[in-house]
């Protein structure tokens, strides 16, 4: 029997309400996750990326219990979330932690830094009392900061030394899994190459897990193993890192990679993908939720929605194109097509 | 029609031909110890026709900058010092009346974020076909049928329909491509475009840029655009500016600044940026430190405290004074005493009445 994963997401919906009726009870809601799987290995880096909207920080949310799950199980550190009282929960949460996109808005202003950082470990009563100074000095200096940042107050520091106290925070807990959404986003380009650096460097000195959510592909490349692409909740497109970017399969990561502005200029002339607009996400397409969109789509993607299968071992991708299923197979082979194409 | 003008210019004087000409440009914030000095001194100039991007990090003044080629700058801030001549005409001398005037017909601007700039409770076709009333004296009806061919020619599908939605009833792209139709509808000469792709997926962004560009080099229209983006930089421009805090660092050709960078930030930027497929494991090469705090004084190279070049050459001139800009080759134009260029030119002016460098 082999060890179980890290962690173990299995068909998790997120659900946002968008209407209510005149007692505030929810009439519509908008699924943010909506029907997801993966696993993360201890000390793995998996990148989540997609457009805004797709639903990449609720899910990163998710694993690490900051939303609820409509349906579905995530199982961290083989502790079903749903199952869990909230004295265990509580202790659950020291080992996933998660760094936030803007550091400026994640910190209490009116307390220093290191008494920010402090409060994690006397939340979590990790270690005793008066050893916890030194842990919190000892973790800035991880993370490149000297002992005279401690006593500063958010509003003193950079953009980037903030960010660097929001790993410091996250990783004082000595968390086997972070979720870092959109971690550099807020940040320059200069600074953001300091911060990926220090999360590669601890990331292998610590054995971290991270889930790193992030809009920008060249990032994910640098940081990430595996790569989950997600479209409007769904996932459709997971493998290593090295196929997502050399081997890409489903037409919406083509069209996110060929949209990526290239700095060599021999791309210059390249063309943009003709992807048409998104679509209203309480809307949703019939069958694959990216046919109105798709270079590839016909008559099946408008009647049945593809799920995320295994094309070849290591690389699942959500596409009857890809696949090579025609209707008439489709038909035949799978009871779950004609089902959904019922109910649509 | 295409007009691009490629004649001996760097950053430091510009020509006759020039559409837009900026010397010695200050632009400040506040009062005594507290002024932010966000624009220090800039000589810039634009061609007809041309498309300059305008690259930096925050803080480098890049859009003080742009705001303040429109005169959009409020108190306290405050245009300190310089000159700014369009079309032979002197902008800072302009009174309320011409700069009204002028803004919109004679130049554009489109913003980051699309949705803030449109008016929530006014239907679209009536926020484009708005300036072809007011400046171009059409009426309702002529209007109307203009600006839902403008939103046509921006890519907006059935524009008769969508001119009749509300701001919020577009996507950010399409609200974006609004935008550029209003900046546009009076077939200014110059169109400003600060970030207009920072706050778009990135799939848009591509369709955003090659709408910019193909309009304005189909109109002859010149562009400013100001990105923090060098992907950005190599899609669109002509020539390229690199700023910062608060100075122009390094000018020259799209081709000139991406294939042969020669001031320490613009290299160190381009190494910062991760690309996609590039080689694996090799670490990104960052830039150590950050900007510099624009409300004191900088005597010298304000990149000297971050520059890798200057600990190397031990140049301490960095600290003291401003580099001048050296005219490496043709239309490229740098401000570093680290070039080679410079360390020669500095020995051999030893006589000249000014410090020798020493290494």
């Amino acid at each position: 029997m082999t060890t179980p994963p890290l962690l173990d997401v299995e068909g998790l919906h997120v659900r946002y309400p968008v209407s209510r009726d005149v007692f505030g009870r929810p009439t519509g809601h908008v699924s943010a996750v909506d029907g997801v799987d993966f696993t993360l290995e201890n000390g793995e880096t998996l990148g989540l990326v997609g457009e805004s909207g797709c639903g990449k920080s609720t899910l990163g949310r998710a694993v690490v219990a900051l939303e609820p799950a409509a349906e579905g199980t995530v199982r961290f550190r083989g502790y079903d979330f749903a199952r869990l009282s909230d004295d265990e929960l509580k202790q659950q949460r020291r080992f996933g932690q998660f760094i936030f996109q803007n550091p400026r808005t994640s910190f209490d202003p009116r307390r220093s830094v290191g008494a920010s950082v402090r409060m994690a470990l006397d939340i979590q009563r990790l270690f005793r009392p008066r050893e916890r100074d030194e842990a919190v000095a000892e973790i800035f200096r991880k993370v490149g900061l000297g002992p005279e940042h401690r006593a500063r107050y958010p509003h003193e520091l950079s953009g980037g030394q903030l960010q660097r106290i929001g790993i410091a925070r996250a990783l004082v807990l000595q968390p086997q899994l972070i979720v870092c959404d959109e971690p550099v986003s807020a940040l320059d380009v200069s600074v953001q190459a300091q911060i990926l650096n220090l999360l590669k460097d601890l990331r292998g000195e610590f054995d971290l897990a991270l889930l790193f959510v992030s809009h920008n592909l060249a990032v994910v490349e640098y940081i990430a193993d595996r790569v989950a692409v997600m479209y409007y909740g769904r996932i459709v497109e997971i493998t290593s890192r090295r196929r997502l970017f050399d081997n890409p399969l489903h037409p919406y990561t083509h069209a996110l990679l060929e949209s990526v502005p290239s700095m060599d200029l021999a791309h210059r002339d390249d063309p943009a993908p003709k992807l048409g607009d998104p679509p209203d996400p309480t809307h949703l397409p019939s069958g694959c939720r990216f046919r109105n969109r798709c270079p590839r789509a016909f008559d099946l993607c408008r009647e049945a929605d593809p799920e995320t299968v295994e094309v070849e071992p290591g690389h699942a991708v959500a596409c009857w194109a890809v696949r090579g299923v025609d209707r008439a197979r489709a038909r035949e082979t799978s009871a779950t097509i004609t089902k959904t194409e019922e109910t649509t | 029609m295409v007009t691009t003008t490629h004649d001996d210019r760097h950053g430091t004087a510009g020509s006759a031909d020039d559409l837009l000409a900026i010397r010695g440009l200050r632009t400040e914030f506040g009062t005594g110890d507290r002024t932010v000095r966000a624009v220090r001194g800039v000589d810039l100039s634009i061609a007809r026709g041309e498309i300059l991007g305008l690259v930096g990090e925050s803080g480098s003044g890049k859009s003080v900058l742009a705001s303040s080629i429109l005169r959009l700058i409020r108190p306290p801030g405050r245009i300190a010092a310089g000159e700014i001549v369009f079309d032979g005409r002197d902008v800072l001398a302009m009174n309320t009346r011409t700069l009204s005037r002028w803004r919109g017909r004679d130049i554009g601007i489109v913003f980051q974020q699309p949705q803030g700039c449109l008016n929530p409770v006014r239907r679209i076709g009536w926020q484009v076909a708005e300036p072809l009333r007011l400046k171009k004296g059409l009426g309702r009806r002529a209007a109307w049928d203009e600006a839902v061919q403008l939103l046509r020619s921006v890519g907006i599908p059935s524009p008769e329909s969508k001119a009749r939605a509300y701001p919020h009833q577009v996507s950010g792209g399409q609200a974006q491509r609004v935008m550029i139709a209003i900046a546009l509808a009076l077939r200014p000469k110059l169109l400003i475009a600060d970030e207009p792709t920072t706050a778009l997926d990135v799939t848009i962004q591509a369709q955003i840029l090659e709408l910019l560009r193909d309009s304005c080099r189909t109109h002859g229209t010149s562009l400013l655009f100001v990105t923090h983006d060098l992907g950005v930089i190599a899609k669109l421009a002509d020539r390229v500016a690199v700023m910062y805090a608060g100075n122009i660092v390094e000018t020259g050709s799209v081709g000139g600044i991406l294939e042969s960078p020669r001031h320490p930030y613009t290299r160190g930027l381009m190494d910062a940026a991760p690309r996609l497929r590039s080689s694996e494991g090799e670490r990104l090469r960052d830039i150590p430190g950050s900007i510099p705090n624009l409300a004191r004084p900088i005597p010298g190279c304000p990149f000297a405290p971050r520059c890798g070049l200057r600990k190397e050459l031990e140049l301490d001139r960095c600290d003291r004074e401003m580099p001048p800009f050296v005219q490496s080759a043709e239309r490229h134009a740098v401000r570093c005493w680290g070039l080679p260029e410079m360390r020669t030119a500095n020995r051999t002016n030893a006589a000249a009445p000014e410090r020798e460098i020493v290494r």
